[in-house]
C-alpha cells in the first residue's frame, strides 16, 4: 500500500538543474545504474531464491513448487504463479493492508515478462497430461523501497529461478508418480531483463531512484529477451511519451539491458 | 490455427489495417454527469462520469488538484464463462492503468479538493476492453463539461500469423502472438498509455505505433461525432 | 493574428481556436500562442480579443459575490453546511446570519435554520484552498419561507426579460441563483407552479444564451 509523498519544491528544483546540466544527483548518467548486487539461494526454506540489491533498493524473491493440477485450456504445461508485495516494513510510505493496485500491477508485469519471454520451460513441467503438472509459485517481497523496484524484481525473479532444482519425479503408473531424492535444475529458456525509464521534464533516464521516482511525469518499464525482443512494456503514472521518445527508450533498452544481463544473469546460468 | 488467409483476409473478414465497426453514443445515463456507451465489434461497454464531487473520506482530498478515480469492472455475463463478480487482478491493474492513461488529458487543476470518477462496466467483452472504455471514457468525460487538453482515443496492435495488425478481437489476442493497447492524445500526438505483451522486434512496434496512429484518427472522428450529436438533440 | 473558429461555432476539447496575440478566457488554453478549446461548447471572442468557449454543460464553481440558491444540510457548533449545488459545499457561520450577538450556549443552531431550510444567500469568501463561504445578512437575502427550488440542469440562462414575462403570467417572483438554480415564489396560486416548471424547462430545450 502506498500513499501519496510530496517531495519539497527547493529539492524538485534542485534535482532539475542538475538534469538541465545532464547530471543526476548521485553523479550517474542517464543511461547507468546503480550498483547491482545478487546473492542466491539464502532462503534454505525455499526451492530457489535471490536477494538483488539496485542501489538501496533491496529484492526478496523466493520460489516455491508444489505439484497439482494443470489448467484446463493447456493440459500439458506447467503453471507460473507471481506474487510481489511491497511490504510495509519498506518504506515510510507504505502501509499495512491487502495487495493494492501497485502491488498488483508489480507483480502483473513480473509475470508477463517471464511468461512472454517464456523464462521457464512449462512444457517441461508437465508430469501426467491433463492431471499432475508443477506449479512454480514466485513471491517476490520488497524489503527498502529505494526507486526501481519492477528492475529489481525481475532479476531477482530471473536468478531465483535460475537456482531453483525441481526434485526428478518417476512415473509409476498412469495415476501414481514418485518424488526421487535426485535434483535437477529447473528447466529455464530465456534470461529477459527488465529496463525501467523515468521521465522529468524532457529528461528520460534509466533506474530512477525513489526521489527520481517522484519527481517524474511518467515511467515506462521494457521487457527484453535474451534475443533482443521485446517481451513487455508498462507504461507507468499519469505523464505521457511521444512516439518517438518510446522508440528512443526501446534502443536504449535494447542496450543497456543486455549489456547488464551479460554482467550479472550469465555468470548464474554458467554456474548451474 | 491460421488467422490471415492467403488474399490477405482476416477470419471476420477484414484487412490488417481494419477497425472493426464502431459506434459510440453519448448522454445515455441521465443520472451521470457525464456517460457514454461504446460498441466496437462485440464489445458493449457502458462508462459513467461522476463529478467534479466532493470527495469521501475527507483526507483523500488534494489541495491543489481533483483527484481522479476510475473503476474497471467486467459484469459476470460479459465473457462466455460466467466470470465472478468479485474485482479480479486483472481488473485492478487496468483500473490504474485507465486512470493514468485519461489523467494527462485533464485540466485536474481546475478542481481542488473534489474527485472525478470513472466508472466502466465491460458488459460485453470481444477482445481490446481497456482500449475500448478509455475511447468510450473520454466522450463521458468531455461530455460531462470536464475541461480536458485534448480527447484521449485508444487501439490495441497485435501480432497474428507473424503480421502486424490493427484492434484486435477476442480469438486474435487470446491466440495471436502478442498484443500492444495504445492510447494517445491524437493532435497533442501524446502517448498516454503503453503496454506490451508477447514477442516483438523493434521494427515490429515502430511499425505498430504507426498503425496503431491510423487507427486512432478514425476513432477520433467516432468520437467527435456522439459529441456533435447530443448538441443536436438538444436543439 | 487569425481565428480559426466562427463566433458561436461548435467545438471540441483540442479544437484550435485562434493563432496570436489574443487572451484566454473560460475554456480556453494557451500553447505558445495557440490557442485551444478545453471543453465541448461554443466559441465566443469578445471585442477585447479574450477567447472563451462556453461549455454545453458545467458544474457551479462559486465566485465572490454571486447569489445562489443553497440548501442547509448539517449544523455545526457555530455554522451550517449548505448544498448549493456545488462540488464545493458552502459554509454558513452565525456571525452571518444574524446582527445581533448570540449566546451559543443558550441557542440552538435549529431555531434559526434547520436542515431542509431553503435560503438565498451570497459567497462573500471563495479562493479554492477551502470550502465557500457565504452570508444572509444582507437585504433580499435569508430563509425562504415560500416556494419551490427549481433546478436547472445545462449551461443555459433565462434572460431577464423572459423572467418578468413569467412573473406577470403566471403572478410569481423568480430568484435566479447563479448556481443554476431558481426559487419560485407563488403569490396566488399554487396551481400555476407546475405550469411555470413546464415552460422554464421548455425555455431550457430550445434556447441557447
Amino acid at each position: 500500500m502506498k500513499t501519496h509523498s510530496i517531495i519539497p519544491l527547493l529539492r524538485k528544483k534542485t534535482l532539475l538543474t542538475l538534469l538541465n546540466k545532464g547530471e543526476r544527483k548521485d553523479g550517474r548518467t542517464f543511461n547507468m545504474y546503480r550498483k547491482v548486487e545478487i546473492q542466491t539461494n539464502i532462503i534454505k526454506s525455499a526451492e530457489g531464491s535471490a536477494q538483488v540489491r539496485i542501489g538501496n533498493t533491496i529484492v526478496l524473491a523466493g520460489v516455491k513448487l508444489n505439484l497439482g493440477q494443470p489448467y484446463p485450456d493447456t493440459p500439458d504445461q506447467g503453471v507460473q504463479i507471481v506474487n510481489a508485495e511491497l511490504i510495509p516494513l519498506a518504506s515510510p510510505s507504505f502501509e499495512p493492508g491487502p495487495p493494492d493496485e501497485d502491488d498488483i500491477e508489480l507483480s502483473r508485469v513480473v509475470d508477463r515478462v517471464l511468461r512472454s519471454s517464456e523464462t521457464i520451460d512449462l512444457n517441461k513441467l508437465s508430469i501426467i497430461r491433463g492431471k499432475k503438472t508443477w506449479i512454480v509459485y514466485i513471491d517476490i517481497y520488497i524489503l527498502n523501497h529505494d526507486g526501481n523496484l519492477f528492475d529489481a524484481s525481475v532479476i531477482a525473479s530471473v536468478a531465483a529461478l535460475l537456482t531453483t532444482k525441481i526434485p526428478k519425479i518417476e512415473i509409476v503408473n498412469e495415476n501414481k508418480i514418485k518424488i526421487t531424492e535426485e535434483k535437477v535444475d529447473l528447466p529455464i529458456r530465456n534470461l529477459p531483463v527488465s529496463v525501467t525509464f523515468s521521465k522529468i521534464g524532457n529528461h528520460i533516464i534509466v533506474d530512477p531512484c525513489y526521489e527520481e521516482e517522484l519527481l517524474s511525469d511518467a515511467m515506462i518499464t521494457v521487457g527484453i529477451d535474451s534475443k533482443n525482443n521485446i517481451c513487455t512494456l508498462q507504461k507507468i503514472k499519469e505523464g505521457c511519451f511521444k512516439p518517438d521518445e518510446i522508440l528512443d527508450i526501446l534502443k536504449r533498452a535494447i542496450n543497456v539491458g543486455s549489456k547488464y544481463r551479460e554482467k550479472y544473469l550469465k555468470k548464474l546460468l554458467e554456474k548451474r | 490455427m491460421k488467422f490471415i488467409d492467403e488474399n490477405g483476409f482476416r477470419k471476420d473478414g477484414r484487412k490488417c489495417d481494419e477497425l472493426r465497426p464502431t459506434r459510440i453514443s453519448a448522454g445515455v445515463l441521465p443520472n451521470a454527469n457525464g456517460s457514454a456507451l461504446i460498441e466496437q465489434g462485440g464489445n458493449r461497454i457502458i462508462v459513467a462520469v461522476y463529478g467534479p464531487r466532493e470527495i469521501h473520506p475527507r483526507h483523500l482530498a488534494r489541495p491543489d488538484r481533483a483527484l481522479l478515480r476510475c473503476r474497471y469492472h467486467m459484469a459476470p455475463f460479459s465473457v462466455p464463462e460466467r466470470k465472478s463478480p468479485a474485482p479480479s487482478r486483472r481488473e485492478i491493474e487496468l483500473s490504474k492503468v485507465i486512470r493514468e492513461a485519461l489523467e494527462p488529458a485533464i485540466f485536474l487543476e481546475e478542481y481542488p479538493r473534489t474527485t472525478i470518477d470513472i466508472f466502466i462496466e465491460v458488459l460485453q467483452a470481444d477482445g481490446g476492453t481497456r482500449v475500448a472504455s478509455i475511447t468510450a471514457a473520454s466522450v463521458a468525460l468531455a461530455e460531462a463539461g470536464i475541461p480536458m487538453k485534448d480527447l484521449v482515443t485508444a487501439v490495441a496492435i497485435g501480432k497474428i500469423d507473424g503480421t502486424i495488425v490493427l484492434d484486435l478481437n477476442h480469438e486474435e489476442d487470446q491466440y495471436g502472438g502478442g498484443d500492444m493497447p495504445i492510447a494517445m492524445m491524437p493532435i497533442l500526438n501524446k502517448i498516454t498509455l503503453i503496454q506490451a505483451d508477447g514477442l516483438f522486434t523493434y521494427d515490429e512496434i515502430k511499425y505498430g505505433l504507426e498503425l496503431a496512429k491510423k487507427g486512432i484518427d478514425k476513432l477520433y472522428k467516432i468520437q467527435r461525432e456522439a459529441l456533435r450529436k447530443i448538441v443536436e438533440v438538444t436543439k | 493574428m487569425v481565428i480559426f473558429k466562427k463566433n458561436g461555432s461548435l467545438v471540441y476539447p483540442c479544437s484550435l481556436l485562434a493563432e496570436g496575440n489574443y487572451k484566454t478566457g473560460i475554456g480556453v488554453y494557451r500553447e505558445n500562442n495557440r490557442f485551444f478549446s478545453s471543453f465541448l461548447g461554443y466559441f465566443k471572442k469578445d471585442y477585447n480579443n479574450t477567447l472563451n468557449v462556453v461549455p454545453i454543460k458545467s458544474v457551479y464553481v462559486p465566485v465572490v459575490g454571486d447569489i445562489v440558491i443553497g440548501k442547509i444540510i448539517e449544523i455545526g457548533i457555530s455554522s451550517w453546511t449548505v448544498d448549493i449545488n456545488s462540488p464545493y459545499n458552502g459554509i454558513l457561520q452565525l456571525s452571518e446570519t444574524i446582527s445581533r450577538p448570540i449566546d451559543l450556549v443558550k441557542t440552538d443552531l435549529r431555531e434559526i435554520l434547520n436542515i431542509g431550510d431553503i435560503i438565498i444567500a451570497k459567497v462573500i469568501v471563495f479562493d479554492l484552498t477551502r470550502d465557500p463561504l457565504l452570508t444572509i445578512k444582507e437585504s433580499k437575502l435569508g430563509r425562504v419561507r415560500e416556494g419551490y427550488m427549481l433546478e436547472l440542469s445545462k449551461e443555459e440562462k433565462l434572460s431577464e426579460r423572459k423572467i418578468k414575462d413569467i412573473e406577470e403570467k403566471f403572478k410569481c417572483s423568480i430568484v435566479v441563483g447563479k448556481n443554476k438554480r431558481l426559487l419560485i415564489i407563488p403569490k396566488k396560486n399554487e396551481k400555476a407552479l407546475s405550469a411555470i416548471e413546464y415552460i422554464i424547462k421548455n425555455i431550457e430545450r430550445g434556447r441557447f444564451k
